[in-house]
């Protein structure tokens, strides 16, 4: 059944998302979305949602949140500290919500973007065709304390807890394939730039994120003068002082500076989720092996459903089914 | 000036970059035009969308599709085909005639632009006014244009110190080019005047007026029915008509 998601408690960094809105980059629309597309298709799966039902980001505020019909969630992405009515919620995993209940939603252990699904999606407005705040389009609502947000009927109401196993962590450096400028740095500076440890900056959005190193600028001399042309996300831009930025999801549709390369959508997760002060290295691949690493957001999205196994429910949920269960068993020695 | 060649780059995975020229001009510009329109006509398998900047078509492909080796030979071929920096403008655009108050409050560096222009203000007003301004590319707020192109006079630079913020609808100019403002927002650009057209309006039909390769005049209208403009609806009194 349909319901109402009520925001008792906002942080700063929660928005709606989805999949963003496709083809408006001659429009000066970038598609925008879930900054980790992979984290939020798991979710999607996870409840048997469509893959692009709006679901919440949050980075580290968090929030609180209650329902005025039963319905199930899951949460996907960093893993945020989660409790209903207390008892805490194993990250990438199904649960029901009822009424009366209260999820809270606390800052993340590791990553940045975590997302909270409800069954059956959110049903904010549409526009432009998608419902997720991109906030430098101006598209989208601003959440606040107090919103509710209709959410629609659940699409498999009868399914068992589920589950999804984490991701393994990954050691190997981002895979990055050439742009149209990657021609205008010399060779020394590629060399450099894929021997160099860059540090994810607290200098990051939606838009990008800046990756801090020791040494000197990576910097190319044709660097002005460039009339502003597409930008994609995974961009790898070398702003004015040689110091590069990778766009993420909400990133500009054009722009001036000059980028060194690409990051591959099988790897741009690794940057949007990298935590402050963790180090991140890059190398350069060439197309044919990047393009064994394409996977359309339906494949992945039908992988993500085939992985779904179910949850072994944690003794501390079971308060009240015990006493259910007590209630039922034929009384042993018949004194009633 | 020599021809500039056009190039075929990556931009992305799922991407590939038509480049007409590395700096802007009209021939480029008048060519990404052109070719996104022949791939709109005649769209190769696999393409999902196209696009124009101010000097490229940005064209992408699914690559469980179509190999990128494949759609750039395709590409190559149909570059060769004419001379793209040549081509007509494409069929199907818009001539739009848009309101806007110039100077005064509403356009508060008319007279530094007119003076780096080297004219009085009256007269920059009827330049601006004057010239038929073509879309030549949207970007940077949704459905925002840089319409170009001026006089070479009007070849002025952006400013050193950006302006805070610069209300939505301000007409902004820079470098022979004129932008009226989706939103309120910084910008390098001097502010002459503004227009009650919305670049982009939820409710408007389509919410995105304006289209590459569509041509703009900017009718001079007093401050006083600025308001008044305003009230008339997203297109804040611009007349639209065919290009046949």
């Amino acid at each position: 059944m349909t319901g109402q998601l009520t925001l008792d408690k906002a942080g700063p960094g929660l928005s709606i998302q989805d999949l963003g809105r496709d083809g408006g980059m001659g429009l000066g629309l970038s598609r925008g979305g879930a900054a980790d597309r992979r984290a939020f298709l798991k979710g999607a799966a996870l409840l048997g949602n469509p893959a692009d039902a709006a679901a919440l980001e949050m980075t580290v505020g968090g929030g609180q949140f209650r329902v005025d019909a039963p319905t199930r969630i899951a949460i996907s992405g960093a893993t945020l500290r989660a409790t209903i009515d207390g008892n805490a919620l194993e990250h990438l995993a199904s649960y029901a919500l009822k009424p009366g209940e209260a999820l809270r939603i606390g800052p993340p252990d590791t990553g940045v973007y975590g997302y909270l699904h409800v069954a059956g999606g959110l049903l904010s407005d549409k526009e432009l065709g998608g419902r997720g705040r991109h906030r430098i389009a101006g598209l989208g609502p601003d959440l606040a304390p107090g919103d509710r947000l209709p959410f629609g009927d659940d699409p498999e109401p009868d399914a068992p807890p589920l589950r999804l196993s984490p991701d393994q962590p990954v050691d190997a450096p981002v895979r990055v394939i050439p742009g149209p400028q990657t021609g205008l740095f010399p060779k020394g500076i590629l060399a450099r730039f894929q021997d160099t440890v860059f540090i994810r900056s607290p200098r990051g959005n939606r838009q990008g994120v800046r990756m801090d190193h020791d040494g000197a600028p990576f910097a190319t001399e044709a660097q002005l003068g460039q009339v502003s042309d597409f930008i994609t996300e995974g961009d790898i831009q070398m702003t004015g002082d040689g110091t590069p930025f990778v766009l993420l999801a909400e990133c500009q549709t054009m722009g001036g500076y000059p980028r060194i390369g690409t990051v591959i959508p099988a790897d741009l997760h690794r940057i949007a989720q990298a935590r402050l002060d963790e180090e991140v290295r890059f190398r350069f691949i060439g197309f044919d092996e990047a393009e064994a690493t394409w996977q359309t957001d339906e494949d992945l999205y039908r992988s993500f459903r085939k992985a779904r196994e179910p949850r072994i429910r944690d003794p501390r949920e079971m308060a009240d089914l015990l006493s259910y269960e007590l209630i039922d068993r034929p009384d042993p020695d018949g004194a009633g | 000036m020599t021809t500039p060649t056009p190039q075929i780059l990556p931009l992305g995975l799922d991407g590939i970059l038509v480049r007409f020229a590395d700096t802007l001009s009209d021939a480029a510009n008048r060519a990404a035009l052109a070719f996104r329109q022949e791939l709109d006509d005649d769209r190769p398998k696999g393409v999902d969308e196209t696009a124009t900047s101010l000097t490229s078509v940005l064209v992408r492909f699914r690559p469980d599709q179509i190999r990128r080796a494949g759609l750039e030979d395709d590409l190559r071929h149909r570059l060769e085909r004419q001379d793209w920096y040549q081509a007509p403008l494409p069929h199907g655009r818009t001539r739009w005639r848009i309101p806007a108050v110039f100077g005064g409050d509403h356009g508060p560096q008319l007279d530094e632009v007119a003076d780096l222009v080297g004219v009085r203000p009256e007269r920059a007003v009827e330049d601006l006014a004057s010239a038929e301004l073509r879309v030549l590319a949207l970007g940077f707020a949704p459905g925002q244009p840089y319409l170009g192109f001026l006089d070479e006079a009007w070849n002025i630079p952006r400013q050193t110190e950006v302006t805070p913020e610069v209300p939505r609808g301000a007409v902004v100019v820079a470098v022979r080019q004129v932008i009226p403002f989706a939103n309120a927002a910084p910008t390098g650009w001097r502010q002459i005047g503004r227009t009650a057209f919305r670049c982009y309006s939820r409710d408007g039909e389509p919410p995105i007026p304006l289209k590459a390769g569509d041509s703009v005049a900017f009718d001079p209208v007093p401050a006083k029915d600025f308001a008044r403009l305003e009230q008339t609806g997203p297109l804040g009194g611009a007349a639209r008509e065919s290009i046949e």
